[in-house]
């Protein structure tokens, strides 16, 4: 579990280059066409078939010729003439190169685009922080972007002195600023029964994680003079459509809970419920309440639509169990993941993230053999609380099939179960809460793809 | 000079603990007003705590219903074209022992709203808050309990002379046909079961963490069924087109599916490059790399009528709870009054022509409007 990078295994050269140079410079300016990548195809089958079936196309293998790389050996496009200046985006915007990482709905998984999810593209991010514009969406009734000026949170119910706060009044308070994930209940819900979607967008993509910056709830609690003896529950309330409504633990809601306006920098994206939201470390997202504009406290749960006919868990027998908040230890791979083709031979960096509602991730382990045996990863730091942790571990892939999996371990000392534990426990009529062990199929020709294992 | 010193340095402590850890807050929010309160307190509790006082009958409810339920959950709530259907599932029994059959044995595979539901309080208090979907908090209190009391007759719950109220409730409650269904984590005669809502629990399923020889053979019990093989899109053009990956743009494992017993025999076979042992001849995909910068065109049409919410109720090809844009497109197909027609509609609203009622659009801009409306006659791209 040490963080250094240990000095990677030996590492296999790329296998002979089997592209002509003309074909290669046509297709770093033009792409692939239809012919092209015949073309490519019969070469490929002709130069695995001398070299064994391991060479794959990579941008190192279309360079390395006998002549020179071109791109070395001229100038550039961008080396002989001047750059734009500074504000040219006001607001900065990512390349234009990277257009293929957005959020994606899954088809056929919801009819209307206002009472559906979209999902977070895990498998091209990098560390922990999910960017503000690609953090997972879901909404009940749609999106809103509300006037910050108009925005009120009322906290009343069993309080002493009932209040109303003005986003002046919020931000004048005293604030924390703290990394956390938010994980729809949902998450994963598609492969419960059996592998249903491709790729680790749709099978995880329903977290995200932030640092979010706002003011404790125990701070508007004690403000308002809250009943210490008798106050249980907290109800929380949306101002959107849905009016989206959960009870939360008073035991949460004194110790880490924040009545959010900060993501990662900057106010809340509309999205993601600005200009106020509630951000419940560690449980079900939809217990994040966006739009957030009323806490109530009260003795008894609130029986909510999300927690008595959404959010529960069907049982084995019939009976539903109800107020199954915490989100257990999880992770995935998210490169190599499903749908992705490995580029060539030799060494890769598998990596992936863990998290746990419970408190910290002590330990991740990555077996590349189905389960047969298992290594442990690198943690990379910060390893925080109710927040995504990064693991890393070396691979250096021969060809051969492999199967990916990871393992998380928390510091309640809980284990990631298997998809079969975890239907042993719960059945297979469930929809929330299915942290299983993902595992990821690697053909002999690169191919990732998504299976489930005993 | 001593004492002094002291004296300075215990004030200014003070001063700073004041500071850091005021429990008051001069100036911070105000005290809510009880006419405010009692605008916002609208949620209503598993033991009616919050009902406001009221009454609705059956027949009342049906007529709501036609006019502003069906379209998305058909006229016996039984629909799933938009979301989950709301009734069915239920039996006479189930109202007695207070259990879902259906639940237990699976019989029923898509849950309805009055399988899954115990408490008839949330029924009402999710009505109230946000139905319509399109509007919601548009119906009156009455109006509430009488879509209520219709849900439930639809559900052969209440008969069709019923009147529901405020009074009624709590006995029509004890009829509910799964109040008796569930496991509540927050119980606390439920001690068994006390995982899943305190932070620091230990969980129900177990994994020992094995590290070597952990299991004899790998068995492969599940793999991307056909349909799903193509589904999602070109996966190609969801990862980058560089770096350790690439995506694939059609999935070969797919093309054609090696069965799950052939998977088993590679997975547990020494492997042998090339020989039969391999899963297959080599037809490595190339990516498509696509490098080309996006375009910053003006706003298309299609994107305006996503940003104004017109997407949330017409589908591009179906019926939602309007009908579908290229339906529209049709129907108007040659008629040269069409758009000023549409143009009207969509601005002052309209009804009967598809079964439903187009609301007003007053506060979106005319030439929006107008190239919205161009947009779907010409075909919505």
């Amino acid at each position: 579990m040490s963080n250094e990078l240990k000095k990677p295994g030996r590492i296999i050269k790329a296998p002979e280059n089997f592209i002509d140079v003309s074909l290669s410079q046509a297709i770093t300016k033009d792409g692939l066409n239809e012919d092209r990548r015949n073309f490519l195809r019969k070469s490929f089958v002709a130069a695995s078939a001398a070299v064994a079936g391991g060479a794959m196309l990579s941008q190192g293998a279309l360079a390395a010729t006998s002549v020179g790389d071109p791109l070395i050996l001229n100038h550039t496009e961008y080396d002989q003439t001047l750059g734009l200046p500074v504000a040219a985006n006001p607001y900065g915007v990512p390349s234009k190169y990277e257009t293929n990482l957005v959020r994606r709905e899954s088809p056929g998984l919801t009819q209307v685009g206002g009472a559906s999810v979209a999902f977070s593209p895990l498998q091209g991010l990098f560390g922990i922080i999910t960017p503000s514009g690609l953090h997972f969406e879901r909404h009940h009734q749609g999106w809103q972007d509300m006037d910050p000026t108009k925005h009120r949170l009322m906290v009343m119910g069993m309080v002493k002195n009932p209040k109303v706060y003005t986003m002046d009044d919020i931000m004048r308070l005293p604030s924390v600023s703290r990394m956390h994930f938010i994980e729809c209940g949902a998450n994963t819900a598609t492969e419960w029964g059996n592998v249903a979607v491709p790729t680790v967008q749709y099978t995880h993509g329903m977290i995200s994680c932030s640092e979010f910056t706002g003011v404790p709830l125990s701070v508007l609690l004690d403000d308002c003079g809250f009943d210490k003896k008798n106050g249980k529950f907290v109800l929380a309330e949306g101002a959107d459509g849905s009016g989206m409504t959960r009870t939360i633990s008073m035991e949460s809601a004194l110790d880490d809970v924040i009545v959010a306006y900060g993501q990662n920098g900057e106010m809340l994206r509309p999205e993601n419920g600005y200009p106020l939201r509630l951000v419940v470390p560690g449980v079900q997202g939809v217990s994040s309440v966006k739009w957030l504009r009323r806490i109530e406290v009260g003795d008894k749960p609130f029986d909510t639509k999300d927690e008595v006919s959404h959010y529960v868990d069907l049982m084995p027998g019939g009976m539903t169990r109800q107020y199954t908040s915490i989100q257990e230890a999880k992770s995935v791979i998210t490169t190599p993941s499903g749908g992705q083709v490995l580029v060539g031979k030799g060494f890769y960096n598998i990596t992936g993230l863990a998290w746990t509602g419970r408190g910290k991730i002590t330990r991740v382990d990555i077996s590349t053999d189905g389960g047969r045996t298992w290594r442990t990863a690198r943690l990379e730091t910060p390893v925080l609380s109710k927040a995504l942790t990064r693991f890393n571990i070396d691979w250096v892939w021969d060809g051969s099939p492999a199967i990916l999996q990871s393992r998380a371990m928390d510091d309640t000392g809980y284990v990631q179960p298997s998809i079969n534990q975890l239907r042993g426990v719960r059945g297979t009529k469930s929809i929330y809460h299915n942290n299983a062990i993902q595992s990821w199929r690697v053909a002999d020709f690169g191919e990732v793809t998504n299976v489930q294992i005993n | 000079m001593y004492k002094l010193t002291k004296a300075i340095l215990f004030v200014s402590l003070s001063a700073l603990s004041i500071a850091a850890t005021a429990k008051d807050l001069p100036g911070i929010g105000r005290t809510a007003l009880t006419n405010e309160i009692a605008a916002w307190d609208i949620d209503v509790r598993g033991d009616f705590k919050g009902l406001p006082k009221g009454s609705g009958s059956v027949a009342q409810g049906a007529t709501i219903w036609e006019e502003k339920c069906a379209s998305c959950h058909g006229s016996f709530g039984e629909s799933m074209e938009v979301f989950g259907p709301i009734v069915g599932g239920t039996t006479t029994a189930d109202m007695k022992t207070g259990h879902v059959h259906s639940l237990a044995d699976g019989s029923e595979p898509k849950r309805s709203t009055l399988m899954k539901v115990a408490t008839l309080s949330t029924i009402w208090d999710y009505i109230n808050r946000a139905m319509p979907w399109n509007a919601p908090k548009t119906l009156t209190t009455d109006e509430v309990y009488a879509v209520t009391a219709y849900i439930l007759n639809m559900g052969d719950i209440l008969p069709s002379n019923f009147v529901l109220s405020d009074k009624n409730i709590a006995e029509v409650q004890k009829t509910m046909p799964n109040r008796n269904g569930m496991l509540s984590q927050l119980d606390p005669k439920n001690t068994k079961d006390f995982n899943m809502w305190k932070v620091r629990g230990k969980g129900d399923v177990k994994n020992p963490a094995c590290m070597k020889d952990c299991i004899k053979t790998v068995e492969i019990t599940s793999v991307l069924p056909d349909y799903a093989c193509d589904a999602h899109g070109n996966i190609a053009e969801q990862n980058r087109h560089f770096g350790a990956v690439r995506g694939a743009d059609k999935l070969i494992a797919c093309d054609p599916h090696p069965s799950v017993a052939e998977l088993n025999r590679i997975y547990n076979t020494p492997y042998h490059p090339g020989a039969v042992g391999s899963m297959k001849p080599v037809t490595f995909a190339i990516t498509k790399p696509t490098t080309v910068a996006p375009e910053i065109a003006d706003t298309t049409g299609l994107e305006m009528l996503k940003q104004n919410k017109c997407t949330a109720c017409h589908g591009m090809t179906k019926k939602i709870v309007g009908p579908g844009f290229s339906e529209i497109t049709a129907k108007y197909k040659g008629d040269s009054k069409a758009e000023a027609h549409l143009i009207d509609v969509v601005t002052n609203g309209g009804s009967g022509v598809w079964g439903g009622t187009m609301p007003p659009h007053g506060h979106i801009k005319a030439e929006y409007i107008k190239t919205m409306v161009q947009s779907i006659l010409t075909g919505a791209k």
